[in-house]
């Protein structure tokens, strides 16, 4: 329940981060979502192997912290939170995949421990990609752009309710859930049965709810419509956006930057 | 104008699972008159306003308003001259942000894009959220959400406004700017409340349920100063109407 | 069990989210025709539910260790397939977005492997024929737990079938499928128990909502068949664009041995911690699959023998010079890594003094 609880804390937090008002909160919604996309494309379209030409990617998440002035430990603390069944699988890189691939002096480093590694970058660059993108757009300006690229309306107006309830649902049944810890005296956990019951009641009531909140709706003269009521403005810097960005993606992904860096300066050294 | 007038004849419901909310109800509210609904928990006072917006089909009885008979073809109509205030604020704001929330209402009566903005800036303004309007509803404190509750409904002009239990946990504060917010709209006003000094204060008008049905209808004075019908409905006076708690000293009479 | 990102490549990812996105578009369109408007804020809120529901815990018999609600096959239950299906994917979105769970381009996946095969298999399939219009609390029982876990074993192996195709995770596949299944019958048998004793509940306090999910499967004739095909179009459309792509770069393996090795000593003659890990690799391929394994080997050694032989010769004319030039190449690699990443940080920093000045400018 804790994680949960602090979870929504967090949700709380990144949703407040939208409301900051820098070059990149302004951009149309869109803009962002496509060039979020786009970069996660290129990240996952390198082979198993490739580790050091992910690395100049960094250049976007750490550009868009920058300008949009996002709080950068957050943020690291987030993608540090990596998806647990990122690493319970890639962890098995090592042990099935044990070619030497580099040798550095007497360390021979296996192909495995660099596709785990390649694993972990990639997971920290897209799972950071996407918390950047709600932190500086906010869920709902996503769901809009989702909607004007194609999603059907049906499902936007599903993830904005759902995304509505979260906080009021989440609360009350944290409510249910102290109640409960409080006349537990220490015992974890719940026997079925009482879960069961405290779970069906939750159940019922957010059934009312959901009753109550489409009364409302008709009382407001709802038939079944969601107008939309915000013109959009894709202009020029949003054509900017993207263009200066995939292009940088492309140029990247076609071109190791971090190998002919160090070759440069190697040969200098040399 | 004779058509803000709320006519309610015969009313009963019984729920699905068989209980009887309302035996039988019947009352007229006319133009500008200001009315709290009263009555202890389960006197059907949540049920008889779920009906005024046709909400809840009665099982027997009729509702008018205006002169029009309430019915399937005419809720649309009637939805928009009724404007209901739900007692949970959270089940009415449903929308990403304030200003959408309020612009729900008037979109769905086929405003346009300006009308609409200039509707929800006025009436934002009015309520006195205006610095809302973006923000989403869940970051908002509860006063702020009532208000902004009524700003949904305001933002579709309706003659009658119907409200549940408006003061319900919201501080002193809140509450006053609440009650000024109420005073201030000129039309017909149904209140439902346990907030016995706020109905004293607001309401020109009391109607008593108790067990679904009618047990007093008179001007405020008349039913606070009842303390044998107050007993027996499961009330008791407002308080500014007690006598003091510290001295006992008795209340001046008005 | 969400799959992610970081374990994907473009293609099955691409399939995965043209998959999903054209389920999402048949139910959207599905639940409009329904025309039953009060449903559009309970798919809402239940999946809201579902977050809410996962802060309670309960105790796990036996095992002692705590558990909580899954929500695909209950939600499956109360809304029937179509709006249940779009009420778990925007679960997902909201869990890929702000929990950290897969990232965007994962989405397509896990909104299949846990939204389309309980919706639309495990319930039809599954629950609805042993409930058979009887709704008796043995019978929910039942129907829930077995449901939950075909459901779930499927997922798993869905979550399997993506990971090995993408190729990016090392792990076999007969060792991952020995993995994933049986943890994903023990999740399945909780899911199943707490789906039944909680649908159980809501059948006895409300039973006309259980009613509702019922006869709103009723509507539309083939509602599998359709999306089944709709799905299977899709697949082989960006399945032959995607490869028509992958099929200009080279085999990923055989580029990164070409390129990155530049050393005699090709394979890891057990030294320390390779010798712990053969050994682990032993004890953990309880199944061996030869055929797979061997096929992999086998790729790997056709281009391993070119680059020993062409370093064996090499090595007869200029020994020194050419082992020095290509472990040059893998040091630049690393070092230009590294520089990279301090350079992209600089950059970030010099940004956001930049940012603050400027604020401050316009500040004054």
């Amino acid at each position: 329940m804790a994680s949960i609880h602090n979870a929504v804390l967090d949700l709380k937090k990144l949703d407040l981060l939208a409301n900051g008002n820098s070059t990149i909160h302004r951009l149309d919604a869109r803009a962002k979502v496509l060039v979020t996309l786009v970069f996660t494309l290129c990240v996952v379209s390198y082979n198993r192997y490739e580790l050091t030409a992910l690395f100049p990617f960094f250049i976007f998440p750490i550009v868009i912290i920058s300008l949009a002035g996002l709080p950068p430990l957050f943020i690291l603390k987030k993608i540090a939170l990596l998806c647990p069944f990122v690493l319970a699988v890639g962890i098995f890189n090592p042990v099935f995949d044990r070619t030497i691939l580099l040798q550095l002096g007497p360390l021979g480093i296996s192909g495995g421990w660099i596709s785990f590694a390649s694993i972990l970058a990639r997971s920290a660059l897209t799972v950071g990609a996407a918390f950047i993108l709600v932190g500086v757009t906010g869920f709902t300006a996503v769901c809009q752009a989702l909607e004007r690229l194609g999603m059907p309306q049906v499902f936007a107006v599903q993830l904005l309710f759902l995304y509505r309830y979260i906080f009021v649902l989440t609360e009350e049944s944290g409510r249910a859930s102290r109640a409960r810890e409080l006349r537990s005296c220490g015992k974890k956990g719940l026997e079925m049965s009482s879960f069961a019951s405290m779970t069906g009641h939750l159940l019922l009531r957010t059934w009312q709810r959901a009753e109550r909140i489409h009364m409302a709706m008709l009382a407001r003269g709802f038939t079944g419509e969601f107008h939309a009521s915000r013109t959009s403005c894709f202009g020029a810097p949003e054509i900017r956006f993207i263009l200066i960005w995939t292009a940088l993606f492309i140029f990247l992904r076609f071109q190791n930057v971090s190998l002919l860096l160090g070759s440069c300066i190697t040969r200098l050294i040399q | 104008m004779s058509h803000h007038i709320v006519e309610v004849r015969n009313l009963r419901h019984v729920y699905s699972d068989g209980t009887v909310a309302i035996k039988d109800v019947s009352f007229i509210i006319t133009h500008g008159e200001s009315v709290g609904i009263i009555g202890a928990n389960g006197a059907g006072k949540s049920t008889l306003l779920q009906h005024l917006n046709g909400s809840l089909e009665p099982t027997g009885g009729s509702i008018h308003i205006g002169h029009t008979p309430l019915s399937k073809g005419t809720l649309p109509d009637i939805r928009r001259t009724v404007g209901m205030v739900f007692q949970d604020p959270d089940d009415q704001l449903f929308m990403p942000t304030v200003f959408d929330d309020v612009a729900f209402g008037p979109l769905n009566l086929g405003f346009t894009p300006s009308d609409v903005e200039q509707r929800v800036t006025e009436v934002l303004e009015l309520v006195g959220a205006g610095h809302l309007r973006d923000k989403p509803p869940y970051h908002l404190s509860g006063g702020e959400k009532r208000r902004v509750a009524i700003a949904t409904v305001l933002s579709m002009s309706p003659d009658i406004l119907v409200m549940d239990e408006p003061t319900n946990g919201i501080d002193p504060f809140a509450r006053r700017q609440l009650i000024k917010l109420m005073k201030d709209f000129k039309h017909t006003r149904i209140v439902t409340s346990h907030d016995l000094d706020m109905v004293l204060e607001l309401c020109g008008r009391v109607i008593v349920l108790h067990e679904g049905e009618v047990w007093a209808d008179g001007t405020p004075l008349e039913i606070f100063g009842n303390s044998e019908l107050l007993a027996q409905c499961r009330l008791e006076k407002p308080l500014s109407m007690q006598d003091c708690p510290i001295c006992g000293a008795k209340r001046i009479p008005a | 069990m969400h799959m992610a990102d970081a374990l994907l490549s473009p293609a099955v990812g691409g399939i995965m989210w043209v998959a999903s996105a054209g389920t999402i578009a048949y139910c959207s369109s599905k639940v409009r025709k329904e025309m039953d408007n009060s449903k559009i804020p309970l798919m809402g809120v239940l999946g809201a539910f579902i977050f809410a529901a996962q802060m309670i815990n309960f105790s796990i018999p036996v095992t002692g260790s705590s558990g909580h609600l899954g929500g695909g096959l209950i939600l499956t239950i109360l809304l029937g397939p179509h709006a249940a299906f779009l009420s778990i994917a925007s679960v997902l979105v909201v869990q890929a977005l702000f929990f950290a769970d897969g990232g965007l381009l994962a989405l397509g996946c896990n909104i299949f492997n846990l939204g389309f095969f309980p919706a639309f298999i495990a319930f039809p399939l599954i629950y609805k024929k042993i409930i058979c219009n009887q709704a008796t609390p043995t019978r929910i029982s039942t129907a829930s737990i077995i449901a939950a876990i075909f459901g779930l074993q499927l997922g798993a192996f869905g979550v399997v079938l993506e990971t090995v195709s993408s190729g990016v995770s090392s792990l076999p596949f007969s060792t991952f499928v020995a993995m994933m299944q049986p943890i994903h019958l023990a999740i399945g048998m909780v899911e199943g128990v707490v789906t039944a004793s909680v649908v159980t509940f809501v059948y006895k306090a409300r039973p006309e909502i259980m009613q509702s999910a019922m006869e709103s499967r009723q509507i539309g004739n083939h509602p599998i068949k359709n999306v089944v095909i709709a799905f299977l179009v899709a697949a082989l459309i960006t399945g032959g664009f995607v490869s028509w792509f992958a099929s200009k770069d080279p085999d990923g393996l055989e580029w990164a041995i070409t390129k990155v090795t530049g050393q005699e000593e090709l394979y890891g003659q057990g030294h320390g911690l390779h010798a712990t890990l053969t050994a682990l690799q032993k004890r953990i391929a309880f199944l061996p699959d030869y055929s797979f394994r061997k096929k992999d080997e086998a790729r790997m050694e056709a281009p391993v023998a070119e680059t020993v032989h062409t370093i064996q010769t090499a090595q007869t004319e200029q020994n020194t010079k050419s082992h020095d030039k290509k472990l040059g190449t893998s040091v630049a690699g690393v070092v230009g890594g590294l520089m990279t990443l301090g350079l992209t940080f600089l950059i970030g920093l010099i940004l956001k003094r930049v940012n603050k000045t400027t604020a401050a400018k316009d500040a004054i």
